[in-house]
C-alpha cells in the first residue's frame, strides 16, 4: 500500500533523525523520507501533526503462549496486543508446550503468525531438547525453519559441559545464544529477591548471587567459545557491572532488561501483591538504579516487555503459589518514555533500546526507517495521558503491576509491512 | 499503601501480622486479655457471651494441635459456634483453590476465620477477598507471621517484667523459617523494647534481618549476656540435616539453651518457647522445666489473648 505520513516528528535512532519529516511508503518498503518519490500517489494519508513517527518497536521477549497454553493467551489476542503497543517485531521464548525444539513447531507458529498479518514473529528456538539441558536441538534445521536465536527461556542449563558444547556448536554456524543467568540451586524454591522485603514477608528468596554466579560462567564460556551471547533479563547491580566489564574487555556480548525492573523494586510487592511475582524477581532499589545507569551508559542494549500473560486464577493464590509473570507488551512504549523522562535521557537515545538495538541482538533487518527498509512503523501521540485499566488491555492476560498507573504516550497507528495493522 | 488490618476508623479489622500495628492496639489487646485472665481465674463459669450467635471457622491448611485447640477454647469461652476444618493439602489435590474454599465457608455465614496456611501471605489474600463484615485472624502463614503467638508472648513478658522500655530481649534459633520470630520482633520493637537481639548461625538468619530493627549475634554467650528475656525458637526436624546444619548434636552444643548459658543472662531472666519443644536440641530439659521457664504460663495466656483478639474484632465494624 502507498501511504503518506505527513507533518509528524520523525524519530529514527539508527539514522539519527529527529525532525519534522514526511514518510512515504510504497508497497512494503520505505520509499522516501522528506520529499515524495517521483510519481508517488498516496492511497492513504496519515496526518501525524503533533505525533511522533518512529520505527515499529522490537520486543525481544513476548510470550504468545502458543502452542500449549491457549488458556492463558492465544496468538490472536497477543498479536493484537503487540500492535496495539506499537510492537512490529517480537521474539517469543521457546517455553511453550511442547517447547520450540522441533522445526515443524516453529514453522507452524511462523505460519499461524503470518496469517494474522500483525507483528513479525521471530521465535527463539530451544537450545536443548525439551529445554532439559541434556541434548542439543537441531539448530541448523531450526534456523531454516525460522529461528533467529537459541535460548533456554527461564530453565537454567545446569550441566556446564552441555552449555559449553551448545555454545561451541552455535558458534560454528554463527548462531546467537540467549541466556538468562540464574543458578538453579541458589534460586531453588525462591520467589522474591533475597533482601529486606523477602525477610519481612517471610518469602523464600533468590539471592543476587544466583544471577552473578551463573553470569560469570556464561561470560567465561562465551570468551572460550566465541559464541554471540545475549544476556536476558539482567536484574542485579553486580550483574550489570559484570556485563559492563566484559564489554570493556571487548567481549561480543549484548544484554537486555525487562521494563518491570526498570520501574519497580521489591518494595512494590507491598502486602504480597502477586502481580509483582515476576521472573527474575524484582530486586532492591539499589539494583534498579544500577539497571538504569546501565541503560544510560549502553551496558544494557535493550528493554523488553517480558510479556507473560497469566490466567486470572493462577494469580489468585498466596504469593509463592501464584504463577509468575505479567502482561506488558502494550505498556512497553509508555514505560520506555516514562524512564526517558525520569532519567532525562534524550528520546532518540531511549528509543534505540526498543528499535535498532534489539533488532541487532536478534540479527534481523528491522528497527530502522532507512530508504528501502521494511515499512514497519509506530505513530504515537506523546501528549496523551491515560490510566492502565487491566480490563481495557487487548492481551488476554490482565495481570500487571502497573495497574492504575498513569501513562504518557499512546500509540495511534501501527504499520507492519506497509499495512496499517492497528489504529486508534 | 493502606494497612489492610485496620478499618477506616483505625480500628482492628483483621489480625494478620504485628507489623505496622499501632502500639495502642497492641496494648489494648494485652489489657483486654488481662480481663479474661481474671475471669478464668476468678469464676466458676468461664464463659462470656461476647460472641454469642457468631460462627468462627478455624481453617487449618497445615496441621497444628496447640494453636487450633487454644483458638477453639477461646472462641467457645466467648460463646461462639466453632467449626474446625483441617484441610491439609488434600483439598488442593481435589482442585479447589484457597479462595474457593473460603467462598464456600462465607456462604455458610461465617463471621470470623482463623486461618493457618503453609504459604506466606495466605491470610492477607483471604482478608482482601472476604466481605467487609467478616474478620480474619492469621494463625500462622508460611514463614511470615503468627501474630497471636507474638501477642501472648508480649502478655507473658508484661506479666513478668511489667514494662517493655527497659528490656533486653534475645530471640534464639531458626529465625529464617520462623513466623513466630518475625511477629515477635515487630511486636517488641512497637512496644518500645530498646534492644532486641537475634542469635543463630548464618544459615538460620535471614538476609538483612538487621533492617527489622534487631542486633545480630552468632555467638550464644555474647547474645545472651545480660538479657532480661530469652525467647527460644523451635528447630524443625527437617532443618536438622542437609545443608543448613550439620547435626542436632552440634546445634545443641553451640546454640542449645543450657543452665550454664542461661547463667549469662540476668539472674531474673525469663525463658520462653512457642512450642512444641525439642528437648535436647534447642533447649535442655533442666531449663525448660526450671525456675526461670514461663513456657506453660505462655500457653495459659494464649487462650486469654485469643479471646481478646476475637472479642475486639467482633466489636469493630468496617
Amino acid at each position: 500500500m502507498n501511504i503518506h505520513i505527513k507533518n509528524g516528528r520523525l524519530l529514527d535512532p539508527h539514522n539519527k533523525i529527529d525532525g519534522k519529516q514526511d514518510v512515504f511508503i510504497v508497497d512494503k518498503r520505505i520509499a522516501a523520507i522528506g520529499n515524495a518519490p517521483q510519481g508517488f500517489a498516496a492511497e492513504q494519508v496519515i496526518d501525524a501533526t503533533g505525533l511522533i513517527v518512529m520505527p515499529g518497536l522490537v520486543d525481544v521477549a513476548a510470550r504468545l503462549r502458543e502452542p500449549g497454553y491457549e488458556y492463558k493467551a492465544t496468538l490472536e489476542s497477543e498479536m493484537g496486543a503487540a500492535v496495539a503497543g506499537g510492537v512490529t517485531s517480537l521474539s517469543c521464548p521457546p517455553d511453550t508446550d511442547p517447547p520450540l525444539d522441533e522445526p515443524g513447531l516453529v514453522e507452524m507458529l511462523k505460519h499461524r503468525a503470518r496469517s494474522l498479518n500483525q507483528a513479525r514473529v521471530f521465535p527463539a528456538g530451544a537450545l536443548t531438547y525439551g529445554l532439559k539441558g541434556e541434548e542439543l536441538t537441531e539448530m541448523a534445521e531450526l534456523t531454516e525453519a525460522g529461528c533467529k536465536v537459541f535460548s533456554q527461556a527461564d530453565t537454567p542449563l545446569t550441566d556446564t559441559r552441555v552449555l559449553m558444547r551448545a555454545m561451541q556448536y552455535a558458534a560454528t554456524f554463527g548462531y546467537r545464544v540467549w541466556l538468562r543467568p540464574q543458578d538453579a540451586y541458589l534460586a531453588k524454591d525462591g520467589v522474591a529477591h533475597d533482601g529486606e522485603v523477602a525477610t519481612r514477608l517471610g518469602l523464600p528468596a533468590i539471592p543476587a548471587v544466583a544471577e552473578t554466579t551463573a553470569l560469570a560462567t556464561m561470560l567465561q564460556l562465551a570468551r572460550e567459545t566465541g559464541v554471540k551471547l545475549h544476556i536476558c533479563r539482567i536484574s542485579s547491580a553486580e550483574g550489570v557491572e559484570m556485563v559492563r566489564a566484559a564489554k570493556r574487555q571487548g567481549l561480543a556480548v549484548t544484554c537486555d532488561v525487562s521494563m518491570n525492573h526498570v520501574h519497580l523494586s521489591e518494595m512494590d510487592i507491598g502486602f504480597f501483591d502477586s502481580n509483582c511475582h515476576l521472573v527474575p524477581p524484582l530486586r532492591s532499589l539499589r539494583d534498579r538504579d544500577a539497571l538504569r545507569a546501565g541503560l544510560r551508559d549502553g551496558t544494557i542494549d535493550a528493554i523488553c516487555s517480558n510479556h507473560s500473560p497469566v490466567d486470572e486464577d493462577a494469580k489468585q493464590l498466596p504469593f509463592a503459589e501464584a504463577e509468575a509473570g505479567a502482561t506488558g507488551v502494550e505498556l512497553l512504549l509508555p514505560l520506555v518514555l516514562k524512564w526517558a523522562e525520569e532519567d532525562e535521557v534524550p528520546l532518540l537515545q531511549a528509543l534505540t533500546l526498543v528499535t535498532i538495538n534489539p533488532a541487532k541482538a536478534l540479527g534481523v533487518t528491522v528497527g530502522h526507517l532507512s530508504v528501502g527498509a521494511h515499512a514497519d512503523l509506530c505513530v504515537f501521540d506523546p501528549a496523551v495521558t491515560w490510566k492502565v485499566e487491566p480490563a481495557a488491555l487487548k492481551s488476554q492476560g490482565k495481570n500487571t503491576p502497573f495497574h492504575g498507573y498513569a501513562m504518557q504516550g499512546r500509540v495511534r497507528y501501527t504499520i507492519v509491512e506497509g499495512k496499517v495493522a492497528y489504529s486508534l | 499503601m493502606n494497612n489492610p488490618q485496620l478499618n477506616k476508623n483505625g480500628e482492628l479489622q483483621h489480625l494478620l501480622t504485628t507489623e505496622g500495628l499501632p502500639a495502642r492496639i497492641l496494648r489494648d489487646i494485652l489489657d483486654k486479655a488481662s480481663e479474661f485472665v481474671s475471669i478464668a481465674e476468678g469464676r466458676e463459669i468461664k464463659k462470656v457471651p461476647l460472641l454469642h450467635g457468631k460462627s468462627v471457622f478455624n481453617i487449618f491448611f497445615e496441621s497444628s494441635t496447640r494453636t487450633r485447640t487454644t483458638f477453639e477454647i477461646a472462641a467457645k469461652r466467648l460463646s461462639a459456634d466453632v467449626v474446625n476444618l483441617n484441610i491439609g493439602s488434600s483439598s488442593t489435590n481435589k482442585g479447589e483453590t484457597l479462595l474457593d474454599t473460603v467462598d464456600n465457608l462465607c456462604a455458610m455465614h461465617a463471621d470470623m476465620f482463623v486461618v493457618r496456611h503453609s504459604s506466606s501471605g495466605a491470610a492477607h489474600l483471604i482478608a482482601q477477598h472476604v466481605a467487609p463484615e467478616i474478620h480474619v485472624i492469621n494463625a500462622g502463614d508460611g514463614r511470615h507471621a503468627h501474630p497471636t503467638q507474638a501477642l501472648l508472648d508480649m502478655y507473658t513478658i508484661r506479666q513478668y517484667k511489667k514494662e517493655f522500655h527497659n528490656l533486653r530481649v534475645a530471640i534464639v534459633g531458626d529465625v529464617l523459617h520462623s513466623r513466630v520470630a518475625r511477629s515477635q520482633i515487630h511486636a517488641l520493637t512497637t512496644l518500645g523494647v530498646p534492644e532486641v537481639r537475634v542469635v543463630g548461625p548464618k544459615t538460620l538468619l535471614p538476609t538483612q534481618v538487621e533492617k527489622l530493627g534487631v542486633q545480630v549475634y552468632h555467638d550464644m554467650a555474647q547474645g545472651l549476656k545480660d538479657v532480661d528475656v530469652v525467647m527460644m525458637l523451635r528447630l524443625q526436624n527437617e532443618r536438622m540435616q542437609g545443608a543448613l546444619l550439620p547435626s542436632a548434636q552440634e546445634y545443641f552444643k553451640y546454640y542449645g539453651l543450657t543452665q550454664e548459658r542461661l547463667a549469662l543472662a540476668k539472674s531474673d531472666a525469663i525463658v520462653m518457647h512457642p512450642g512444641p519443644m525439642n528437648r535436647g536440641v534447642e533447649i535442655d530439659s533442666s531449663v525448660a522445666d526450671g525456675a526461670q521457664s514461663v513456657i506453660l504460663p505462655q500457653v495459659t495466656f494464649g487462650i486469654a489473648v485469643r479471646m481478646a483478639v476475637m472479642s475486639m474484632l467482633a466489636g469493630n465494624k468496617q
